[in-house]
């Protein structure tokens, strides 16, 4: 190793020296393309799990494969793409209740977060025991989530409406009647999720320095003007992350709907969003031609919403 | 000059792990009938009493057994990845002959078995009831042994018909006078309770359906569910759960919520499957171990007649390389011996002798036991329609039982259900 250290360490293409060992024109090699060397776990793993399933599922889309992936199945253009946008009864439903559920999840998590963010802003007593409290349901697992509100939202046996009774208030159906149960599903998401907006927007706060706010105060800013008009601005680029993350993740739920509702979500389709009807063509109609044409086009809503976020922060600078 | 050394280490340690990937994906399942059996079961009572005597059968034939135990969901979901892809890595499989045996069978991935189950007089294959058979049957080869059978029967309350003062009833329409009067002079607890959830009500909809005449596909292969039979059947169905059934009823009910319900001193009657009846009679589970009754499933217009199926059976993965020592498995675990043992711990099968020896039903509650007898008589092989996407079909003919549950028009729901699952069925052709 020391008589290979005497090379000369620069990057770029190597000197062209007559007869080199194996190790060294190895070597020389490997220098050369350290940046492929480097990134190539990466890229590999990329490529297995990622660009792989992707272009597979894309061209599934294109078939009719059903019942058996093995089976042999015909190439058929653009024929699942068509059935399922002029699908009304399931396809174009379940779009509407993906976006009902993000925006409105979202809206209510942001709004929330912020709340709760200001007021762990300032040092407090008791701030360590609040701040590990507001975040447990952050840490429990979706499925256990999704099975622990279903217990305590059951319409007969439930904790919630053993309570409303104890008041004298009669029961609810909560997630048992196609009209309330998504909306219930949207506020459980609330409460899991909340956490990490707050831990998000907390970050941020504690990074801003305390001038513009002193400023404005002197100069007879309210504490809503304060807020609106100097920190929220200055909180705007963390603000924008938290909702692109919490926005992809908000149209992705899977575990808590399914865990719920279980499949199709419910007996009207009541909570079927984007996720679980592309669950259900694959599990149980065994539609795999079907189903992949609605995660591609479930994949596209995704980057399209991800490109919007962005390009408004880029505009807006 | 260390950078140099530090990036020599890191590409031998990346081409390094590139290779064992690779060789990764090319170890495993060359080995030809390994001594090693690799058993997938669902979560039944069934698998908790073979489970214990595994060890058994693993000194008999000094195979060692591998068991994988899942969920119903989990299983099925299991096995769309798994042979879909063509694993080798299952051996014996559990399946359910109703639900996926068409398509597992028309995907290939159960093997023959055929001249295996003809090949061995003493385990006698004629043994077997003829109903369990045929379900376990594609295209006159033999794909599976069926393991569990079951039958619809009526769960009641004999200390609330006591102090209603009425008969068990014996028809359905004694059935909802008697769920009417009950849930009017007992106003906590209601007078019936089935599954609602629209794919899990479908089969124990079946023998109303069947006892209103009707059927869900035709003799011609049509569909079958708008039918004046049938939309009566959906009517009942849904006015039975809507108008007696418990308040707030959620339209999401398999058994667990239905038997939950119903253990807790919630209901009058519930029909449900007999193989489940120790959920009711468990002191441990429920409040009403004492006082359950059990009756056949009432009659209706057509007489009574319940479903009596296999809703489970053992098969052997196609693309297993050690089908030799699986089917010594399934000879064990449905022998004789093995079955009259796990009926006597509450799971009924599917052998005829067994139901014959008055040892077979000697654990079984007297009442159930009759109203088995009857069941197996006039039931009818199938209580889900026979087709290869059997999840979707049951969600388009569970459409109107739910929308006949909350209150919407049955008969217009059955037409509309009607003209989707022509379609389905044409299809599938």
């Amino acid at each position: 190793m020391t008589a290979l250290s005497t090379e000369t360490p620069q990057p770029g293409p190597a000197p062209k020296g007559p007869k080199k060992t194996g190790w060294q024109a190895y070597s020389d090699w490997a220098n050369d393309h350290r940046k492929w060397l480097f990134a190539a776990p990466a890229m590999v793993f990329v490529g297995i799990l990622i660009v792989f399933p992707l272009a597979w599922t894309l061209y599934l889309s294109l078939t009719d494969a059903s019942g058996s992936v093995r089976a042999e199945s015909d190439f058929i253009g653009l024929e699942n793409y068509a059935e399922v946008l002029t699908d009304t009864q399931r396809f174009w439903p379940a779009v509407g209740r993906t976006f009902y559920f993000t925006i409105g999840a979202l809206a209510i998590q942001m709004v929330l977060g912020m709340c709760i963010a200001l007021l762990l802003w300032r040092p407090f007593k008791g701030e360590k025991f609040v701040r590990v409290v507001i975040l447990l349901p952050l840490v429990a697992t979706p499925v256990a989530v999704g099975m622990m509100w279903r217990l305590i939202l059951d319409p007969n046996i439930g904790f919630a409406n053993q309570l409303l009774n104890f008041f004298g208030i009669p029961g609810q159906p909560w997630l048992s009647s196609p009209e309330t149960a998504l909306t219930t599903l949207l506020f459980v998401d609330v409460w899991q999720w909340t956490p990490m907006v707050v831990l998000i927007l907390l970050a941020g706060l504690t990074s801003l320095s305390d001038e513009p706010d002193e400023a404005a105060r002197i100069d007879g800013a309210t504490a809503w003007q304060r807020f609106w008009y100097v920190t929220l601005p200055l909180m705007m680029p963390t603000v924008i992350v938290a909702v692109l993350l919490r926005g992809i993740d908000a149209l992705k739920t899977f575990d808590i709907l399914y865990a719920t509702k279980g499949k199709g979500g419910g007996s009207f389709n009541e909570v079927e969003t984007l996720n679980i009807y592309a669950y259900g063509l694959s599990f149980d109609y065994m539609d795999y031609g079907v189903a992949s044409a609605v995660l591609i086009l479930f994949f596209m809503i995704i980057v399209a919403c991800m490109w919007l976020v962005t390009f408004r922060r880029k505009g807006s600078k | 000059m260390k950078r140099q050394n530090v990036m020599r280490a890191t590409a031998v340690a990346a081409l390094l792990s590139l290779g064992l990937t690779a060789c990764g994906s090319g170890g495993g399942g060359s080995e030809e009938a390994s001594s090693t059996l690799r058993v997938t079961l669902a979560n039944h009572v069934w698998t908790d009493i073979i489970k214990e005597a595994i060890p058994e059968f693993e000194a008999e034939s000094g195979l060692k057994v591998e068991l994988t135990q899942l969920g119903e969901d989990q299983l099925s979901d299991q096995y769309n990845v798994k042979l879909n892809a063509g694993t080798d890595e299952i051996d014996v499989m559990m399946y359910r002959p109703l639900q996926e045996g068409k398509l597992f069978a028309q995907n290939g991935y159960l093997a023959d078995l055929t001249e295996r189950v003809e090949g061995n007089a003493e385990w006698d294959w004629s043994d077997f009831q003829s109903g369990p058979v045929e379900a376990t049957t594609f295209e006159d080869k033999v794909v599976g042994v069926p393991l569990i059978t079951e039958r619809e029967v009526l769960y009641y309350r004999k200390d609330l018909l006591e102090k209603a003062g009425l008969e068990v009833p014996k028809t359905l329409e004694e059935l909802e006078a008697a769920a009417k009067q009950i849930k009017e002079e007992n106003p906590d607890t209601a007078g019936f309770v089935a599954r609602t959830g629209r794919s899990a009500a479908v089969t124990q909809f079946s023998s109303y359906l069947y006892s209103f005449g009707g059927d869900f596909i035709d003799d011609s292969g049509k569909s079958a569910i708008g039918t004046p039979e049938a939309k009566e059947a959906y009517d009942y169905y849904g006015r039975m759960i809507r108008e007696y059934g418990p308040e707030n009823v959620s339209t999401d009910m398999s058994w667990p919520e239905a038997m939950a319900i119903f253990t807790q001193g919630g209901a009058a009657f519930y029909t449900e499957a007999d193989s489940l009846y120790k959920n009711a009679t468990d002191p441990a589970d429920s409040k009403v171990a004492e006082t359950v009754g059990f009756a056949p499933m009432p009659e209706g217009p057509a007489g009574s007649k319940p479903y009596n199926v296999p809703s489970w059976g053992l098969a052997i993965n196609e693309a297993s390389a050690n089908q030799d020592n699986a089917w010594k498995f399934i000879e064990w675990a449905t022998s004789k011996e093995k079955t009259l043992e796990v009926q006597k711990a509450g799971v009924p099968g599917p052998r005829s002798s067994v139901w014959e020896d008055p040892e077979g039903i000697s654990t079984y509650p007297k009442d159930l036991a009759e109203a088995i007898a009857v069941s197996a008589e006039n039931g009818v092989g199938y209580d889900r329609p026979l087709v290869v996407s059997v999840a979707e079909a049951r969600e388009i003919v569970g459409d109107p039982i739910v929308a006949a549950i909350t209150g919407e028009d049955a008969a217009k729901a059955a037409e509309a259900a009607n003209t989707s699952f022509e379609a389905f069925l044409e299809d599938e052709k």
